[in-house]
């Protein structure tokens, strides 16, 4: 299986390196008796975009939220950047301010500013002067497109704005990979394309990202390789264009015209 | 609808036009306010209605007239203002009123209890730094984190020694003197130390901690070396002699008592209400275990017990001061309280904030200081309030085991025969419900303030 992994990954992009970002190796987790991920094998290299689909309880978040030890495996390896996801805190602490997220609900702080929710985590965690950090924030949130509320709260913002925001507190952590945890699906249908703009841009830019979406123009456009996951298992892997047109298993066809065919 | 053209296209503007007269002026405020509901007889139901509406507007009234116009009478019309002879109760025996020349003489005990006269400024400057602290925090002003370090270290000390006074004579004093400067300090570093080697949970900082534990080892050493000196100089400069605590009484006592309380109560609640969360079981279950235990007893009974029965189980000779045992059972009391409020609020706290927090690096103690607990305690601002209003009326409890607070003190004023009229009481217990409603309404007021202050902008 992870021969096979191997052999799909660097495909497409052309700023995939062989340097490998993520590596999980027979991964399993449970919720109570629940087997939630089953046999998880993946590998991601740097700079890679991957797009995960599947239908909803197949276990998508969870694969994800477990890279960053927001759900706790119980067997199996997942290796980040070098560092072995084990139940020490120090690798844990480390992991999580390598790798951003952003998350369905963006997950801002409501009683901070725009301006402080990007700089509390790089002046508490990395411990940056507070001039720097504001510095770093105000370039990322230029990023994003939002410079000028960098002094209101997440409440006086609309959704599209917030999860900008989320994803410039992200960069600002200098994280070297991404998360997105289905970062549209809260959104209004006007607000979706501001937002996966501003991913186009950083996967643009090189960065690693896997993505939880059920945006498939976004995957056609940026991704390397989609994976689709149901019941806990990763069912089939593919360039996007081989993923679209010509899906392997049944489950993924199956999937595939349910999400295109209206 | 019959029509098929439904294009519609406006032309001018729509001109916008003044309220109807129902709507402004005095008179269009007491109509829709007061007589509209009652003037609506268009159907049964709305006559019967209207009629309803009118017999309430009329009895509030009545009974709004007849409270207003008794309290009136007894504290203005019918009450003695005056006693130019000095002749005590005869003045005011005369008059159905209130006795207020009574309140004159007892003014002093309502403030202060037995507190000696000639030592009473101690009070007032520990009142006055208090005062100055409070108002300096509630108001936005500049270095209010150093106003409230200050207050929570230095004041304490410093409103101890003015009101106690500070003892150099007497060597035997001396241990139990520095055991209450001491015992805040020690255990302020003790916590501090913990709170440092908590803040990233790990052992390997334990090594960068120990510096600082050190330093203020050092700290203490020097300052137990100079103490003797410092309390020299204190006595020379101001010459305190001790008050004992059981001639402090009054208002005095009620603030002590109370602030002590809401004060210890907030970060001890907080640290319970983390407690009772945690994923630890002995932690939890402790915490658990205090809060339900305290808060199955009354306070009474732990104010008894300290007072009554503590003094069996020590041994002969060994004994702390009384005001002591009923300060530290009030904060304990309401730390418990206080736990299980902003427990309330720590579960109004969407499971994101803690997500947001751990994806970006944080950790477990920075994620409760920088977001949850300032989330948390914002919500649960109406509760913290409630609490300490609770509190502070709570203290008069203290009478129980004959610590003279502000009411307890009234109450033992009546005993005066010098002052026996029948309105005595009464002009008494008015004086001291005002004094409490105009604390604790401040307090109300306050938090309705925050409350507008902290949720704006972000809900």
């Amino acid at each position: 299986m992870s021969e096979q992994v191997q052999e799909n990954a660097p495909r497409g992009g052309m700023t995939v390196s062989d340097q490998v970002a993520i590596e999980i190796n027979g991964m399993n987790k449970w919720y109570g008796q629940f087997h939630v991920l089953r046999d998880i094998d993946l590998t991601v290299y740097e700079g890679e975009r991957i797009v995960i689909c599947g239908p909803s309880g197949s276990g998508k978040s969870t694969l994800i939220r477990c890279i960053n030890a927001l759900e706790e495996h119980q067997q199996g390896s997942i290796v980040v950047d070098g560092t072995r996801l084990t139940s020490d805190l120090k690798n844990i602490d480390k992991i999580r301010s390598e790798v951003g997220m952003c998350f369905q609900h963006f997950n801002l702080f409501p009683h901070l500013t725009i301006l402080e929710n990007c700089t509390l985590a790089p002046i508490w965690v990395r411990k940056i002067p507070k001039k720097e950090a504001i510095e770093t924030a105000m370039h990322y949130l230029e990023k994003v497109k939002i410079p000028d509320q960098a002094n209101k709260y997440p409440g006086q913002l609309s959704g599209g704005q917030q999860q900008r925001v989320a994803i410039a507190r992200s960069l600002c952590m200098r994280p070297r990979i991404m998360l997105f945890d289905e970062p549209t699906s809260a959104l209004d249908p006007e607000m979706i394309k501001e937002v996966l703009d501003t991913m186009i841009e950083l996967a643009e830019e090189g960065m690693t990202m896997l993505c939880v979406t059920h945006e498939m123009g976004f995957a056609r456009q940026v991704a390397n390789r989609v994976i689709f996951m149901a019941d806990g298992q990763i069912v089939e892997q593919n360039e996007p264009e081989e993923f679209f047109n010509n899906p392997q298993s049944d489950r993924t066809q199956q999937f595939l015209s349910q999400i295109l065919g209206h | 609808m019959t029509e098929k053209n439904i294009a519609y296209l406006r032309t001018s503007e729509a001109p916008t036009l003044p309220p109807p007269a129902s709507e402004v002026g005095i008179r269009g405020w007491l109509w829709k306010n007061i007589f509209a509901s009652m003037a609506d007889y268009s159907s049964v139901s709305k006559t019967i209605n209207s009629i309803l509406m009118t017999i309430l507007t009329v009895g509030s009234a009545l009974f709004l007239y007849w409270i207003i116009a008794g309290l009136l009478d007894f504290t203005l019309f019918s009450a003695t203002f005056s006693d130019p002879e000095g002749v005590k109760r005869e003045a005011c025996v005369v008059n159905a009123g209130a006795c207020w020349p009574y309140v004159q003489a007892k003014w002093y005990q309502f403030m202060y209890g037995f507190y000696p006269a000639e030592e009473v400024w101690r009070v007032n400057v520990a009142m006055f730094l208090l005062a100055v602290g409070i108002a300096w925090l509630v108001f936005p002003m500049p270095r209010r984190g150093l106003v409230a370090a200050l207050m929570l270290t230095a004041f304490p000390i410093v409103s101890f020694v003015l009101l106690n006074g500070m003892p150099i004579e007497h060597d035997g004093d001396l241990g139990k003197v520095f055991a209450g400067v001491w015992f805040p300090l020690i255990v302020a570093g003790v916590v501090g130390a913990g709170w440092f080697l908590a803040r990233d949970g790990r052992l390997g900082e334990v090594a960068a901690a120990v510096a600082p534990i050190l330093l203020m080892a050092a700290a203490l050493f020097g300052l137990f070396a100079f103490l003797p000196l410092i309390t020299a100089a204190l006595d020379i400069a101001l010459g305190t002699e001790v008050v004992e605590t059981n001639q402090w009484g009054g208002l005095t006592i009620t603030l002590v008592v109370a602030i002590a309380g809401i004060v210890a109560s907030l970060p001890l609640g907080m640290l319970l209400a983390l407690g009772r969360q945690s994923n630890a079981p002995i932690l939890k279950y402790t915490s658990v275990i205090f809060i339900e235990v305290v808060r199955g007893i009354p306070l009474i009974s732990v104010l008894f017990f300290a007072s009554a029965m503590l003094p069996y189980f020590l041994e002969p000779g060994v004994d702390f001061n009384k005001l002591l045992r009923a300060m530290i059972g009030v904060m304990l009391f309401s730390a418990a309280y206080m736990a299980e409020v902003i427990r309330g609020g720590l579960q109004a706290m969407p499971k994101g904030q803690y997500e947001g927090g751990m994806s970006l690096g944080l950790s477990y103690w920075q994620q409760m200081r920088l977001i949850i607990m300032p989330q948390a305690l914002t919500t649960v601002i109406p509760g913290i309030v409630n609490t300490f209003i609770g509190l502070f009326k709570d203290t008069t409890l203290v009478l129980i085991i004959s610590i003279f607070d502000l009411l307890g003190m009234m109450n033992a004023t009546l005993t005066d025969p010098t002052w026996a009229t029948p309105t005595t009481a009464y002009t008494g217990y008015l004086v001291i419900a005002l004094i409490y409603f105009v604390f604790c309404f401040g307090m109300s007021r306050y938090s309705v303030y925050m409350e507008n202050k902290l949720h704006r902008g972000h809900r």
